[in-house]
């Protein structure tokens, strides 16, 4: 049998893995998908109504799915595009479509929240839908978006712990067949302990960085 | 240079229907300052807000520059307001950028090339007087020195006409004097055409050569200021003037006779 500390080190790299690149392929697809919510809603430089609401229902179904059935539904397209649906690479799959809805939602919160005056000024200066977004919307949202990737990347390591039930690995995987199901409290306290240092360092991490671009701009909330 | 024919836009809230422009006529000539004066509610927001199209009218043409605004499409309409600067009351200049950078945005979405768009901000820059806080962000300014980085990016792109909407409602009376004189040295200097919308009469008339009078969303007086606020014919211009010269002579109101 491995030994404990080389089955937790094993169980947080991989978990750190799957946090990381699920967190940014999610981004990569729920961005786009926030910056099209706030871009098509009223008043803003591609309003349409009908892409707006077509959009937000699909966001509310995709985050409707119960996470662990999701997960298993998309199983076949870890197969396909990964070959198999075990492991950290395979759970890739299911994590970054299940967390895209979500992190699309956090996005275009934190789009929204900058004032509409700046909009405004942005409209009336000529600016396109492109411009809004890579230059007015994305810089001035930047630390609410830096917030919104903090609380993205805290709940995919959730997310990660639950894909571990169905043999994604990672420190979830370990609670649950160590800690769990063959009684090794000690495991389970461990990988509970790890988690918690994650989710502390991830949560000061984003904090900082956040107060960092705000006190650089002057501009202290 | 600007002209409004017949211009209509009713707001439907949950609570009411509102009318805020109920076919509007207006004139403005090149290298007018061009004010519209009204209370609260009047409808001269709405008006100034048509004219790009932050606002769309009901009914009613535009006409700014030669061009029907209501029949461009959305690129032509970028194109129109990339030629039309507008300031704003609380100057919404872009927190994530600096002083030059906000000069340049304008520029930059326009495509223009980088030693263009630096010799322009320089510019800018000296003609409002903030050159020596380029660096700076908006943050670390004070409201009339933001002002004057609001004019010089609505300036940018060498508009024809500049729509000012209540510019300098947030700023205390020395420095609204200063933005004045600069909008004043500006329509001198470069000939632009400034269409400003204010509650304040003391403000047109220190800037502006014409002016429109408007109440419930109509123009109810419009011509030379000397004209209208020597002679007022309507009610709203008196009560304007009088408002005015109450406040020029201490006169105490009672019963919300200054409001």
């Amino acid at each position: 049998m491995t030994p404990v500390p080389l089955l937790l080190l094993q169980g947080l790299q991989d978990t750190v893995y799957m946090t990381v690149l699920a967190a940014g392929i999610g981004l990569l697809i729920g961005l786009p998908l926030g910056a099209i919510l706030t871009i098509t809603s009223n008043n803003h430089t591609l309003e349409s109504p009908r892409i707006n609401r077509g959009l937000g229902i699909a966001v509310n179904m995709g985050r409707s799915f119960p996470s662990l059935i999701l997960i298993i539904l998309l199983l076949p397209l870890s197969r396909l595009l990964v070959g198999t649906t075990l492991g950290p690479t395979a759970a890739l799959v299911p994590l970054s479509v299940e967390m895209a809805p979500f992190i699309a939602r956090v996005t275009e919160n934190a789009f929204k929240e900058v004032e509409k005056g700046k909009i405004e000024a942005a409209l009336a200066m000529g600016t396109g839908p492109w411009a809004m977004v890579i230059k007015v919307l994305i810089p001035e949202a930047l630390p609410s978006l830096v917030r919104g990737t903090t609380l993205i990347v805290i709940s995919t390591l959730g997310l990660t712990a639950i894909a571990g039930c169905i043999g994604a690995g990672g420190l979830g995987s370990l609670a649950i067949r160590y800690g769990y199901q063959r009684f090794r409290t000690d495991i389970m306290i461990a990988t509970v302990a790890l988690l918690i240092l994650l989710v502390t360092g991830i949560q000061l991490a984003g904090n900082l960085i956040a107060r960092r671009i705000g006190r650089r701009r002057h501009v202290y909330e | 240079m600007i002209a409004v024919r017949d211009l209509r836009k009713t707001f439907i809230t949950p609570a009411a229907e509102v009318q805020a422009l109920a076919g509007v006529d207006l004139d403005i000539r090149e290298g007018d300052i061009f004010g519209i004066v009204g209370f609260s509610g009047s409808g001269k927001s709405t008006l100034l807000r048509c004219l790009n199209l932050l606002e769309r009218p009901d009914s009613g043409t535009v006409t700014l520059a030669g061009k029907e605004v209501l029949t461009l499409d959305r690129k032509q309409l970028g194109l129109l307001r990339q030629k039309v600067g507008m300031i704003f009351q609380h100057f919404h200049l872009f927190d994530s950028r600096t002083v030059r950078a906000n000069i340049g945005y304008p520029l930059e979405i326009a495509g223009t090339d980088r030693v263009t768009l630096q010799r322009r901000v320089a510019e800018l820059a000296e003609l409002v007087g903030i050159a020596d806080k380029l660096e700076a962000y908006p943050g670390q300014l004070s409201g009339g020195q933001k002002q004057r980085v609001a004019i010089a990016r609505a300036l940018a792109n060498e508009p024809r006409v500049l729509l000012s909407d209540e510019a300098t409602s947030a700023l205390d009376p020395e420095t609204t004097r200063s933005i004045l004189q600069l909008l004043k040295d500006i329509n001198g200097k470069m000939g632009l055409t400034i269409a400003l919308v204010t509650h304040e009469l003391d403000v047109v008339r220190a800037v502006c050569n014409r002016v429109a009078v408007l109440e419930s969303g109509r123009v109810v007086e419009t011509g030379e200021v000397g004209t209208v606020f020597g002679n007022p014919r309507s009610a709203a211009a008196r009560k304007l003037v009088e408002i005015s010269r109450g406040f020029r002579e201490g006169t105490l109101f009672t019963d919300g006779g200054g409001i």
